[in-house]
């Protein structure tokens, strides 16, 4: 089963403490070798910061474009990962190896069950 | 003879249903099919045993039965799902199981009920659904019956249910003994529940007695099945030794609707039985160890339930096992039970020094023990006029009538006693 991976990072302006970086970077980079090896990695992404997200809602026939992310909450969407599993155990064993400090501080990895697209009709 | 055999599905269905269900749930994959046909065995049971006798080994005749019904069921699903092939995507998705494992005659494997617990207990589910879902699988209790327990309408709690399951379902919770990584924490969460159970039936709340009994009762033989099955955990001797030596108390602390704290009731009242098997539960975790906040909890528990009178507690080493599980649980509350255990073995004013300093926080303003506490030290202390002051604000503050009714007969008798 598919399971999409959600970043949640505390964004921090100036990013994560300079002496993360690389422990961070690296420990994204052994969760995507070894999702890769086991074949179950079917998608990643990082995310820029919510500073530059523009957020778009339909509004009475009509589409208002705004500044800013859906919900300004102390923790944003960074990134995600996409990943096959055999069931939510496995998955909560992925997300304990993913870092959420990408944008800041620690924050959370949210997991969701993939739904299948219906058909074409 | 009808009702003979009336009583023998009953008393079968509280004490099987749950190992039964188990073993169905790993079989047909699914929650509510695993449900459905044993209710309809035990149907078919209440019709045909008390024409035809009942079986020598009953719980093999229903899971057979049942089984039977999971086969049929599956194979009706199956041609159903193959008529509607071009309209499947319209279908939530099912996980439907292999032949294999449906045509193989049912056996019981030991793990089966842990596999349950472990599911049912999964922290993926919120602890309200853990509960509901582990007292209705593995307890057999009613919906209605766990309503009643919990409070809730009845409405409520099926729904609760319906989506634990769903959730199980698609989320795709595993039927399975967690992996290693992830067992202690696991283990955690199935305890939870259970001590969760346990309190709801021995904390006085409203509610239904008989049914708050039954929690009780149930909780401990939850426990038992945990102990029974992960033997070497010595927190799991610690929870179900910490849960009898509780419940060897239960026809001593309320008389005539009232509370009867530790050091008035009459301890001939007391479940020796009970009081016997703790004790040595406890003595076997902390000799296998390591240490935790049951074991602590139960231990101290041992300390009350070997005095022989109130007056010959050992009040110093239970005020030393306070001090070590305030190590695991810094909470204001153990902390407060703390300074009463010094308060009985080091002096009153010496206890009341430390549920004052304890207060100064104001954490604990809103918290009616406290207030009892600090009332009661005065008590013994005869500054009646404070006692009368703190259990006035400790009255204010709960809305338990047996607890109300106890704090009113205590501002009864320093009243009688003020000079």
């Amino acid at each position: 089963m598919r399971y999409m991976f959600l970043i949640y990072s505390q964004e921090r302006p100036e990013g994560p403490h300079p002496a993360e970086i690389e422990d961070i970077k690296n420990r994204h980079w052994a969760v995507m070798q070894d999702a890769k090896q086991r074949g179950v990695l079917l998608a990643v992404e990082g995310l820029k910061p919510t500073s530059l997200a523009t957020t778009v809602r339909a509004s009475q026939g009509k589409s208002v474009t705004l500044d800013g992310p859906f919900a300004e909450t102390k923790e944003q969407l960074a990134g995600y990962y996409i990943l096959e599993c055999k069931d939510l155990d496995e998955a909560i064993g992925w997300a304990s190896r993913i870092p959420s400090s990408c944008k800041g501080l620690e924050g959370c990895i949210e997991i969701r069950p993939v739904a299948d697209l219906p058909k074409q009709p | 003879m009808i009702s003979d055999a009336a009583a023998a599905a009953e008393r079968l269905f509280r004490q099987e249903s749950g190992r039964i269900l188990a073993t169905l749930i790993r079989i047909s994959g699914s929650f509510d099919r695993a449900e459905e046909a044993m209710q309809e065995a035990f149907a078919s049971a209440l019709a045909s045993w008390p024409e035809k006798g009942t079986p020598q080994n009953p719980g093999a005749w229903i899971t057979a039965a049942a089984h039977r019904k999971l086969i049929d069921q599956a194979r009706r699903e199956r041609t159903k799902l193959e008529k509607q092939d071009s309209l499947r995507y319209e279908t939530p998705a099912r996980f439907l199981p292999p032949d294999l494992a449906l045509e193989d005659p049912p056996v019981h494997l030991p793990d089966d009920r842990l596999r349950l617990i472990f599911t049912c207990c999964h922290p993926a589910l919120n602890p309200e659904s853990q509960v509901a879902l582990t007292l209705r699988t593995l307890g057999g209790l009613s919906t209605a019956e766990i309503a009643r327990a919990f409070l809730v309408p009845e409405q409520t709690l099926a729904q609760r249910l319906v989506r634990a399951k769903r959730k199980i379902q698609e989320a795709r919770i595993p039927y399975e003994i967690p992996p290693p990584s992830q067992l202690h924490e696991r283990l955690a969460s199935v305890r939870a529940v259970i001590y969760l159970v346990f309190n709801e039936g021995y904390v006085a709340t409203a509610g239904d007695q008989l049914v708050r009994r039954e929690l009780c009762s149930e909780a401990i033989r939850l426990g038992r099945v945990l102990c029974e099955l992960l033997c070497d955990e010595s927190e799991n001797l610690g929870l179900m030794a910490l849960m009898l030596l509780h419940h060897s108390r239960r026809d001593a602390r309320i008389r005539n609707g009232q509370l009867v704290t530790l050091e008035e009731q009459d301890r001939s009242l007391w479940d020796r039985q009970a009081i016997v098997e703790g004790l040595e539960l406890i003595e076997r975790a902390l000799q296998a160890g390591p240490v935790g906040p049951y074991q602590l909890q139960a231990a101290i528990a041992a300390l009350h339930a070997e005095a022989a009178a109130s007056e010959a507690t050992d009040w110093g080493q239970i005020a030393a096992l306070y001090g070590r599980l305030l190590e695991f649980n810094n909470t204001p509350v153990i902390a407060l039970n703390c300074s009463v255990a010094i308060a009985m073995s080091a002096g009153f004013e010496e206890g009341l020094r430390r549920i004052d300093a304890l207060g100064a926080s104001g954490d604990l303003d809103q918290y009616y023990l406290f207030h009892a506490a600090r009332a009661d030290m005065f008590r013994r202390m005869s500054r009646f006029g404070e006692a009368a002051q703190a259990y006035r604000r400790a009255l204010a503050l709960t809305t338990n009538r047996i607890e109300q009714d106890f704090l009113n007969r205590r501002l009864a008798e320093i009243a009688g006693a003020t000079p």
